[in-house]
């Protein structure tokens, strides 16, 4: 099969698919079809390609693709084409691109629904929600639109979308994917990191992806090993820790059962399963909202409509600024919030820090006694589209997966059940840089379990 | 009533590159032309830092006395304003480069509070039509120097500044140029018993000096009228010659600083303050003091010669190539000063060498040295080449100029015999003539030597 009929195959059901799911912001055929040309030419010159060379992928519309829409899922962008490409999508170029996936506006929920192009319904039941906020790209994967898709996680927004679309979510250690071209949402929180169907798939896609760049000062001058060579079906020896605060007060019931049970399954597997305390998941959220929503305060301070982007015709240069920053409901809230945080009159940012610091130690000594954490990857499963979460219980989402932001831990997610029929994720966190030990255990957990080979049932 | 004054300064530095991407950072270049998704602030850009940079700030530092921070970090400075394409400038607010500086200028000890580099800002050109913006200067690198409050008058403003540009560029920091605005200064002043003020847009060193006499004198009055002296920022009208209010900048006055996450803390370890220091050249004043020692030059010949690094430079390469080192001293504050002034370029040291050597060798008059130096300084050509054109070569040859004695001797029979009658002052015609005959060219000291001796060799009889 050339590169081109795969291409063909997925343009063909992404576009099929998209009046349903609406996962994409915007669909590039043209450039998809163009790069599969270019690879199947240099296929036939025998040239030596990467193992991805020709497989298609989805990007979250919050990554700069050079003379594509880039939008952020914000009417602010809604017109702004990028004139660069993200490193990240610079080492994939030989990746047709299918399209730019639908997310929160800016990567601000959990939910996609707060997208200025439309919410993206979950493909196991299109009247709930696929997460978010890279809940297109954990939804076209679920489809089987994209092969795979890059995602971005600031307080787990790869991971959550990934649990609630029965997928595999990997967030790698902060610092070992390039952040330029990412637009931020949290600098010092924002990973780019991959959604795919398995751990075999997240680390062929992360043997592209990771690695120094000099375009990024917060990236990190670490090697990176052989992930494909990590995919050991072997857990013998290993450490695996359970946050008991965390399960015993998770409030979906199945979801601390079926991650209970996988660490029983573990445990026959040979690795060791001891309980471990995590007392700060609420700290942790309320830590992460300090932070993340004055970063993103300062982070949107650019724009203003004066160079790029929305602009508000006005007589006035007040009246410009702020006719130009059209945000949605949330992200004016954050902003609200954020700018309140950096205010003269509140020292939030500078707490939050000091709540991290706090967090991070402790994991750190975590992670002298265990190898691994194993967690539910969000405290729900999908929930409806028409629910009216109030901000509050949307924040909550994001409460298990915050630790390893805060910390810049590596954390992956997986299939781990089903209930009521949609599926259930967990969730393993490691030391930061042991991404090797992630795809080991989560290798050895897909060999033997079948959850992420279901399908949904909507989208046949 | 003394005025206490304090002065922000900031200093474009000399690295040709910006402080976050690596567009180029030339003057005058055509608008938005030195621009990248990086210094137009494009969204996902993230900011490098340009290590020459640092090397250059720290300079800086070390030139004025500074302690260095070992780790010094970065931070957002926000407001909304259409010359910032981020809608924040990267600056240095909580842990500045450098800290606690003291200079000694001709005026007086200068305290130093701290030194920070920070990304200039874009420039906006007002039109009829509405504004326009050029990003060329956004993202340009630079230092923001500030004093201490502890110039009291407006002459101790200018004298600092004069000597903060000498050393500048003395270290190869930054071209210091003004009239681009690679030199900048806002000044703060307040009486005892006012508010204080900051005037902006002072764009030479009289200007600084002018509007901090204009504000000291306003501020006067209205204490006297037993007025308040609102703290305001002000803007020098040059054109008015007045301080007047300026308008107001941003929309929010607060500027939410928030710590750069995008960068790690800067970390300035003793090898790269070493690696700073390196390259460093000797500064002015001990310049000049080793000049006295070395050359034996007077000391305020000393001073005039290290106020500029090009001139002290060429002193020494001059010297070096054996002239003496006064007569080197001399030329160039004289002679070669004065054709700097009209506009000449500074001859090579090797052909300014050249020069005093044939001058002192006797080789070419004083007068001629003066006309190839003129032809020099405004051509750029040879000393040799010159001399070869025109013939400026001074005639010190015995038998040429007793030769040439004889010929003004016999064609001028009166003058002569006045000499030989004891009227001394023929001799002064006699040379003239003889001076007239050689086109300047004879060495007059030893035509007159010559020539007096010929007279006298004469016949009684006359």
């Amino acid at each position: 099969m050339t590169a081109t009929e795969l291409t063909e195959y997925y343009l063909e059901r992404s576009e099929r698919l998209q009046p349903t799911i609406n996962g994409y912001i915007s669909l590039t055929r043209d450039k998809a079809l163009a790069t599969a040309c270019h690879v199947d030419s240099l296929r036939r010159q025998n040239r030596e390609l990467s193992p991805l060379a020709g497989i298609p992928m989805a990007v979250k519309d919050n990554i700069a693709v050079r003379g594509a829409a880039t939008t952020c899922a914000s009417k602010v962008l809604a017109d702004y084409i990028s004139p660069y490409d993200a490193t990240a999508v610079e080492k994939l170029a030989h990746c047709p691109l299918l399209g730019k996936a639908n997310m929160d506006e800016f990567a601000m929920g959990s939910s996609s629904l707060t997208s200025a192009f439309g919410p993206v319904a979950n493909p196991w039941d299109s009247k709930r929600s696929p997460g978010g906020s890279s809940g297109g790209s954990a939804a076209l994967v679920a489809a089987g639109c994209a092969p795979f898709s890059l995602g971005t996680d600031t307080g787990g927004s790869i991971r959550q979308p990934a649990a609630f679309c029965g997928v595999t979510g990997f967030k790698p250690s902060y610092g070992r994917v390039s952040r330029r071209g990412l637009l931020p949402l949290a600098p010092s929180l924002d990973q780019i990191g991959t959604l795919t169907r398995s751990v075999e798939d997240a680390a062929l896609v992360l043997q592209e992806i990771c690695g120094y760049d000099p375009g990024d000062p917060a990236s990190a001058r670490q090697d990176v090993p052989d992930f494909s060579a990590c995919l050991v079906d072997d857990v013998s020896g290993l450490v695996l820790g359970l946050p008991r605060e965390i399960l015993e007060s998770c409030p979906d019931s199945s979801t601390s059962e079926a991650v209970e049970a996988a660490a029983r399954k573990f445990a026959q597997a040979g690795a060791k399963v001891s309980w471990v305390s995590m007392p700060y998941t609420d700290e942790s959220l309320a830590a992460y909202m300090l932070i993340a929503t004055a970063e993103a305060a300062s982070s949107l301070a650019r724009y203003d409509g004066v160079a790029y982007g929305y602009r508000h015709s006005s007589s006035t240069l007040e009246e410009m600024y702020t006719g130009s920053r059209i945000f949605g409901a949330e992200v004016r809230r954050r902003l609200m919030l954020g700018t309140y945080n950096l205010g003269p009159d509140c020292s939030g940012y500078e707490l939050g820090q000091q709540a991290r610091k706090h967090i991070s130690r402790h994991l750190e000594e975590l992670f002298s006694q265990v190898d691994l954490l194993l967690l539910p990857a969000a405290p729900y499963i999908a929930f409806p589209l028409e629910e009216e979460l109030d901000p509050l219980a949307m924040y909550y989402n994001d409460v298990y997966s915050i630790p390893a932001n805060l910390a810049g831990l590596p954390a992956l997610a997986l299939p781990c059940g089903e209930s009521r029929g949609l599926p259930i994720g967990m969730q393993m966190m490691a030391p930061r840089f042991r991404e090797d030990v992630l795809l080991r255990a989560g290798y050895t957990w897909q060999c033997r379990s079948d959850w992420h080979l279901r399908r949904p049932r909507e989208v046949e | 009533m003394n005025p206490t004054i304090g002065l922000e300064v900031h200093v474009q530095l000399q690295t040709g590159k910006k402080l976050f991407c690596s567009c180029p950072s030339d003057f005058a270049a055509p608008p938005n032309t030195r621009v990248c998704p990086v210094c137009l602030g494009l969204p996902g850009t993230l900011p490098v830092l340009n290590q020459e940079a640092v090397i250059l700030a720290l300079r800086a530092a070390l030139v004025l006395g500074c302690t260095i921070n070992t780790l010094s970090s970065f931070d957002r400075k926000h407001y909304f304003y259409p010359d910032l394409p981020k809608g924040y400038q990267i600056t240095q607010q909580r842990q500045p480069l450098a800290l606690g500086g003291e200079v000694e200028t001709p005026l007086g000890t200068v305290d130093i509070n701290r030194l920070h580099l920070e990304e200039d800002a874009a420039k906006l050109v007002h039109t009829a039509e509405g504004t326009l913006i050029d990003y060329n200067r956004s993202g340009i690198a630079l230092v923001e120097i500030v004093t201490a409050p502890c110039l009291t008058s407006p002459g101790a403003a200018k004298s600092f500044l004069q000597f903060l540009r000498q050393v500048l560029l003395y270290a190869g920091i930054s071209d210091c140029k003004l009239e681009e605005g690679s030199l900048r200064c806002d000044a703060n002043i307040s009486l005892q018993g006012g508010g204080r003020t900051e005037i902006k847009n002072l764009n030479s060193f009289k200007a600084v000096e002018r509007a901090l006499d204009y504000e000291i004198q306003r501020q006067r009055r209205a204490i006297a009228r037993g007025e308040k002296v609102r703290p305001e920022t002000l803007r020098w009208d040059e054109a008015q010659a007045k301080t007047v209010p300026m308008r107001a900048k941003g929309i929010a006055a607060e500027y939410l600083y928030l710590p750069e996450p995008d960068l790690p803390p800067l970390y300035a370890d003793a090898a790269l303050v070493e690696k700073a220091r390196m390259g460093l050249p000797e500064l002015p004043r001990s310049r000049a003091a080793r000049f006295v020692r070395q050359y034996g030059l007077p000391p305020e010949r000393a001073e005039l010669l290290v106020a500029t690094r090009e001139m002290a430079d060429c002193f020494e390469e001059i010297a070096a190539k054996g002239a003496t080192p006064l007569a080197a001293a001399n030329l160039l504050l004289g002679e070669v000063s004065r054709l700097l002034n009209a506009g000449g370029e500074l001859p090579a040291a090797g052909q300014l060498a050249r020069l005093l050597a044939l001058q002192e060798a006797g080789s070419i008059s004083v007068k001629a040295a003066k006309e190839v130096l003129a032809r020099m300084s405004a051509r750029g050509e040879s000393v040799d080449n010159i001399l070869k054109q025109e013939n400026f070569f001074q005639i010190s040859d015995t038998e040429t100029l007793a030769e040439l004695a004889q010929k003004v001797i016999a064609a001028n029979p009166g003058a002569t015999a006045d000499y030989l009658k004891g009227k001394t002052k023929a001799l002064g015609y006699l040379m003239g003539a003889a001076m007239k005959a050689s086109q300047g060219r004879a060495n007059p000291e030893s035509l007159k030597k010559i020539l007096a001796q010929k007279l006298a060799e004469r016949p009684k009889k006359y």
